[in-house]
């Protein structure tokens, strides 16, 4: 069974690969036949589940090498096989749905593709023991997700959409892997199973909160927790099936797992449990409450999918075993009528063609169908029976009371939000399926039995398993334990059932139920008091201000980068000679105290001065002259004079280049000078007179640097080696031609290359110009190459 | 005599710099020259000059008095950089030549895009 797995899973993503080109043969089927590989990853997982002893969990070890030593391999246990039937499950229905949904779309193989990959990434994050892989797979799913809601990519909103989920999804990817290698760190071990073998509890670990700060911004980004939730109402721009499979049983429901994950390493801490609560307890609520105030039933549907999460998020940090259980059960529950009122939502969007539910009416005559099941799943987020929303909804009520300390705040907003939700299904209800009197009956693009059978499929079997599973809750029992065995370590026998007696729970149900037909009955003032505190809450409208501030940043970026890469060649200049000459003159006060021991300088003598000073003129006149010749003279003057100072301190061969050099440099120059304009000044005296002071600075710094170098002896010079052995070794006579020929040839050999892509420089500048070349030939100059090596 | 050769470096230098910021590309190129000669130059300082005799091993001797010659390798080293400067400024002068003749300016401002004139 495990191989097969494997293989499936494997399946989906090289079946993702081939989707586009495999849509190329399948077209319009490609959804139908994709859907098989979840279909079969199901009913595998069907099977390992029948088979899972009450205190088993496995690994799967496969040969696929994620990174160096950290095979892939699967975790099944519990709480994955509850998270995995519920993605391959709902997978397969999305993939059967999308086949007639998106059937007029452009690009669908792209779309599969994408789908595709979500899902096994899904499948992989849930799935992977290893913490890093667990990462990766979590990025996928980022990465995916951006491409699935921005693919109306011709639109703005969608894009923007896009880019919002991926940046605040993204951002709690990177703390998730920080956190997971610290984590790693601290426990030795990257993989979930030896975590929970050993029971390593990081608790008193000095990082703790650290990690946890991580590991809960992780959670909270990617299960659109307040502050963060606005991502998830934006995301409805991806078409329906996408949102219906994000929000069901993928995607958003991964921080959920990641705490769930964790809780046997991380949770149950004082930190842990109030910062969950807290963060649950306002998702909960504002995510209920603005569910009234809309009309898109998408955007209805994605604020209640907020809520939701909300409350898982609640759940697990109340840290109970029972609250354990009822977020498992409630994820389910979620899972279940959450995909079903998408896929409806997106029928009644083909159908009519508008998802605005307070511009319909009366649909349940021409969708009895589509009412009925509608009607289960709001019967389910409602929370009542006979679905398995009610038992949700029960042991949600049950973890609550229990909490002595805060249920008094807790419970309120809880029931508060159920309230709310209560009201939001029957308004849902009410509005697109009863008749109204006053108004026109809605004109119809199909008739219902027009509706392909796949896309009536989903939601009819999501409804069904609801009932099914609310009838025989018990079937749940032996998964349920399991995953609390290994979240919590605790023997523990689930039993869930449908009644368990009239109790407070029940009564605070009845109430809930009641005073949600009461919000119904004065839904218009509330809805308009909603309405009112949605513009107020504009004011602080998060994605406006996340967009704003990303704006501001990438503005601040570009007017930061325009001012530094200003394109003003000598400003740069500038500031690199000032920062030299900070650094230099901070070093030279720093080296003040240092001890120098001066060697004599040598005399003066008379013939060297007056070069030198008739070279410095040459030098100052380069600067000055207007002329070009002249300045061109001048420079190989005071290059002459550099010269004859190699010269005079022995430097044979130094001075012969330095000669040669000069003179081929001026022959050159002079040829080119006369294709180049004039001198020409430019720039105003001011600027003339800051530099001349930053040169004259650099200057007396070079100076200062130069003298100072003189008394430097760092290192014990090799030049004795050299000495000693070109004879000897090398059989020359010239050291310095010894050396450069034979002990560094390899450096010469550089040399010359680099003449010669000069050279060849050179040579294809003019050449590219054929016809200035024949003016030049004209006027009978030769090519202008260099003369080779003047070694 | 050093202090005055120093002095003479930081003179080259203080004009190279100057040269250098300059907006007129042909002035930038003159500039580059002379700091790179006084650049050299400090190479050839820094190896610690003293007036000694040619770095070469007599007829008849095998090996060389290091106190005697002057020191080979800033002297290897600098025709080295000789050398290449002269190639990059044969390749700067002509990559000047065809800058000019397709921009039409020799005003580095004037130079903010690839467009030709």
């Amino acid at each position: 069974m495990g191989n097969i797995l494997t293989i499936l899973v494997a399946l989906i993503f090289v079946a993702a690969i081939f989707t586009p080109f495999l849509y190329g043969v399948w077209r319009q089927k490609t959804g139908l036949y994709l859907s098989f590989i979840p279909l079969l990853i199901f009913i595998c997982l069907l099977v390992e589940a029948l088979h899972l002893a009450p205190h088993e969990g496995f690994i799967l070890d496969t040969p696929i090498v994620f990174l160096p030593g950290m095979n892939l391999a699967f975790r099944i246990d519990g709480l994955t096989l509850i998270f995995g039937l519920l993605i391959s499950g709902i997978g397969f229905l999305i993939l059967l749905y999308s086949a007639k949904y998106m059937a007029k779309y452009e690009r669908q193989g792209h779309f599969y593709t994408y789908l595709m990959f979500f899902m096994g990434s899904m499948i992989g994050m849930v799935f992977s023991d290893n913490l890093i892989i667990m990462f990766m797979f979590w990025e996928i799913t980022s990465v995916a997700s951006f491409f699935l809601i921005g693919f109306d990519h011709h639109r703005e909103k969608s894009r923007q959409a896009a880019l919002q989920a991926l940046l605040i999804t993204g951002f709690g990817g990177l703390s998730l892997l920080f956190a997971v290698i610290l984590i790693g760190n601290i426990c030795g071990s990257y993989n979930v199973s030896d975590l929970l073998r050993q029971h390593i509890h990081v608790g008193n670990h000095p990082h703790y909160y650290l990690i946890l700060t991580l590991i809960i911004l992780a959670a909270i980004t990617k299960s659109a927790q307040f502050p963060f939730h606005f991502w998830l109402p934006g995301a409805m721009e991806a078409p329906t099936p996408v949102s219906a499979y994000l929000h069901s049983a993928t995607m958003v429901n991964a921080g959920v797992f990641l705490l769930m994950r964790l809780y046997p390493v991380m949770g149950g801490t004082v930190f842990w449990k109030y910062s969950l609560m807290i963060t649950g307890c306002i998702t909960m609520f504002l995510g209920a409450f603005f569910a009234l105030g809309q009309r898109d039933l998408k955007r209805i549907l994605a604020f209640t999918t907020i809520s939701a999460l909300g409350t898982m998020v609640l759940l697990v940090g109340i840290d109970t075993t029972d609250s354990l259980k009822a977020a498992l059960v409630f994820f389910i529950v979620h899972g279940l009528y959450k995909g079903g009122l998408f896929m409806v939502a997106g029928i009644v969007e083909k159908t009519t063609g508008t998802r605005d539910i307070y511009a319909l009416h009366g649909l349940f005559r021409s969708l009895p169908i589509t009412a009925i099941v509608t009607l289960l799943a709001l019967v389910s987020m409602a929370g009542l029976p006979p679905m398995l929303g009610f038992i949700g909804k029960e042991l949600i009520y049950e973890a609550k009371m229990q909490l002595p300390d805060v249920s008094w705040l807790i419970l309120p907003l809880s029931v508060g939000a159920n309230i709310m939700l209560v009201a939001v299904a029957i308004n849902i209800y009410y509005q697109l399926f009863t008749k109204k009197k006053d108004r026109e009956d809605i004109v119809l693009h199909y008739k219902e039995r027009e509706i392909p059978f796949t896309m009536l499929l989903g939601p009819v079997v999501l409804a069904i398993s609801g009932v099914l599973l609310g009838l025989y809750p018990q079937m749940l029992n032996a998964l349920v334990s399991n995953a609390l065995y290994f979240m919590g370590n605790i023997v523990y026998d689930t039993k869930l059932s449908l009644w368990h007696g009239y109790n407070d729970v029940l009564r605070v149900s009845i109430f809930t139920v009641l005073s949600g037909i009461l919000i119904f009955i004065l839904r218009k003032p509330v809805t308009k008091l909603i309405v009112k505190m949605i513009v107020w809450f504009d004011i602080y409208h998060l994605p406006t201000l996340f967009t704003n501030s990303i704006n501001n940043y990438l503005k601040g970026a570009a007017r930061s980068t325009n001012r530094i890469q200003h394109g003003y060649h000598r400003y740069y200049l500038l500031t690199f000679f000032l920062v030299v000459m900070a650094l230099v003159a901070l070093q030279l006060f720093r080296m003040k105290n240092m001890e120098i021991t001066d060697t004599a300088p040598g005399p003066v003598k008379l013939h060297v001065l007056m070069l030198l000073i008739v070279s410095s003129l040459a030098v100052v006149y380069t600067v000055f002259t207007k002329s070009r010749l002249a300045a061109i003279i001048a420079l190989g003057v005071s290059g002459y004079g550099i010269a004859m100072l190699y010269l005079y301190y022995g430097a044979v061969d130094l001075a012969i280049t330095q000669f040669l050099a000069e003179t081929v440099l001026m022959v050159i120059f002079v040829l080119v000078i006369y294709y180049l304009p004039e001198f020409a000044i430019l720039s105003n005296k001011k600027t003339r007179l800051r530099d001349g002071i930053i040169s004259l600075g650099i200057g007396v710094f070079v100076t200062l640097v130069v003298l100072e170098a003189r008394f430097l002896q760092l290192n014990e010079p090799i030049s004795g080696f050299f000495a000693e052995n070109a004879y000897t070794m090398a059989h020359g006579g010239n050291i310095v031609n010894v050396i450069l020929v034979d002990f560094r040839a390899l450096d010469t050999m550089g040399e010359i290359a680099v003449l010669t892509l000069a050279a060849t420089g050179v040579y294809s500048l003019f050449r590219f110009q054929i016809k200035t070349i024949k003016k030049l030939k004209r006027r009978g100059s030769q090519e202008l190459t260099e003369p080779d090596s003047n070694n | 005599m050093e202090h005055l050769i120093a002095i003479f470096i930081g003179l080259l230098y203080a004009c190279g710099v100057y040269l250098v910021l300059r907006r007129s590309i042909v002035k930038v190129i003159l500039g580059i020259f002379l700091l790179s000669n006084a650049t050299n130059l400090i190479i050839f300082m820094a190896g610690g000059i003293k007036r000694g005799g040619v770095a070469i091993i007599e007829e008849g001797a095998e090996v060389a008095d290091p106190s005697l010659i002057s020191d080979p390798l800033p002297q290897a080293l600098i025709l080295t950089a000789i050398v290449i400067s002269l190639g990059m400024s044969a390749y700067i002068l002509a990559l000047k030549y065809r800058y000019f003749d397709v921009t039409g300016t020799h005003d580095l401002d004037q130079l903010k895009n690839t467009d030709q004139r």
